[in-house]
């Protein structure tokens, strides 16, 4: 009985030094977004390459499809686009950019730039479509499948782990 | 001296307005702004999330505010708006989240943790009242045994 009062200040050590190491490494900007399993919201934007042209959600409909969020004042986005231009070569799943709260030549120039990885970027001037899809750090990438539902949802840029062990199991499971 | 601190003090003064007024665009009709402004402070910033939408200039917070305001003006409830703001980000966004299965440790524990304490000062102030009065719990009575006699 007497060893109890030993033990039990260490066990309570331990319990709350568990708490906050657990706490040490969970991301606080990583919030769970409430999208998941939903339809993804209904828009219909213009091209950023052509104002005349413009794109609906339901024109998506019988695809599994990828939207990645990006702006030509995005630093992080620049830092993913090596990445989606390799990823988009491989033809798994057509991609398609929302180009957020942006401007059209400087978007533009940002593709012609430094490579267009997308089957065509919507131009989201106001950001209203962004907020409808949650966004709040640029880039976000979402998947949405045949029945327009939004399975997936990654904050920030993409890195070749979240591709293999996060987007490529999603699309094998939603193409199957 | 006093000239300085006095010429510091009329700055500090006059420049307040400058940036109290920058946070919020002058709005055409006040009570609206206010309104926006009550229900705004209520929803967290997800950009910085240490400030409400209220109180932050990051460029989202800037855009929700406009949204609330557009909702206002079209008439829609306080209770609308929120739900507009969960639909998109989720409880995280509340200030105040809603008391449910998952948030009950959150809404609980505090109060919990508290009565745990008490019980436990209940149970040793009893164990010590019951003690002889010149007596306190000795953790191991061999630290009680006179040196002398070992």
């Amino acid at each position: 009985m007497r060893s109890l009062r030993y033990i039990l200040p260490l066990l309570a050590f331990l319990v709350l030094a568990g708490f906050l190491a657990r706490g040490l490494n969970l991301d606080p900007r990583e919030v769970p977004s409430p999208l998941i399993g939903k339809p993804a919201p209904s828009f219909a934007l213009t091209r950023l390459d052509d104002p005349a042209l413009t794109f609906k959600r339901d024109d998506m409909l019988g695809k599994v499809w990828m939207l990645n969020v990006w702006a030509s004042w995005c630093v992080a986005c620049r830092e993913e686009h090596p990445l989606l231009v390799e990823f988009s070569k491989r033809g798994l799943v057509p991609l398609y950019g929302l180009n957020y709260k942006d401007k059209r030549p400087e978007g533009q120039g940002w593709l012609a730039r430094f490579g267009n990885p997308y089957q065509a970027s919507l131009f989201d001037d106001d950001g209203r479509v962004g907020i409808d899809f949650g966004v709040y750090g640029v880039p976000e990438t979402f998947l949405i499948d045949k029945q327009g539902v939004i399975r997936l949802k990654h904050i920030g840029p993409l890195t070749p782990e979240v591709i293999r062990e996060r987007i490529e199991p999603m699309l094998k499971k939603l193409n199957a | 001296m006093h000239k300085f601190l006095f010429a510091l003090i009329a700055v500090c003064c006059l420049a307040r307005p400058a940036f109290a007024n920058d946070a919020a665009p002058l709005a055409a009709d006040p009570a609206l702004e206010a309104r926006m402004t009550r229900i705004a402070s209520e929803l967290r910033c997800l950009v910085c999330q240490n400030q409400t939408i209220a109180d932050s200039n990051a460029d989202l917070a800037v855009d929700l505010r406009r949204q609330v305001r557009e909702m206002l003006r079209k008439g829609d409830d306080d209770a609308k708006i929120i739900q507009y703001m969960t639909d998109r980000y989720g409880d995280f966004v509340l200030y105040r989240p809603p008391v449910k299965a998952t948030t009950l440790l959150l809404w609980f524990g505090p109060a919990a943790m508290l009565l745990l304490g008490f019980g436990a000062l209940a149970v040793v102030l009893r164990r010590r009242a019951r003690a002889a009065a010149n007596q306190f719990e000795p953790d191991d009575p061999a630290l009680f045994a006179d040196p002398h006699q070992s």
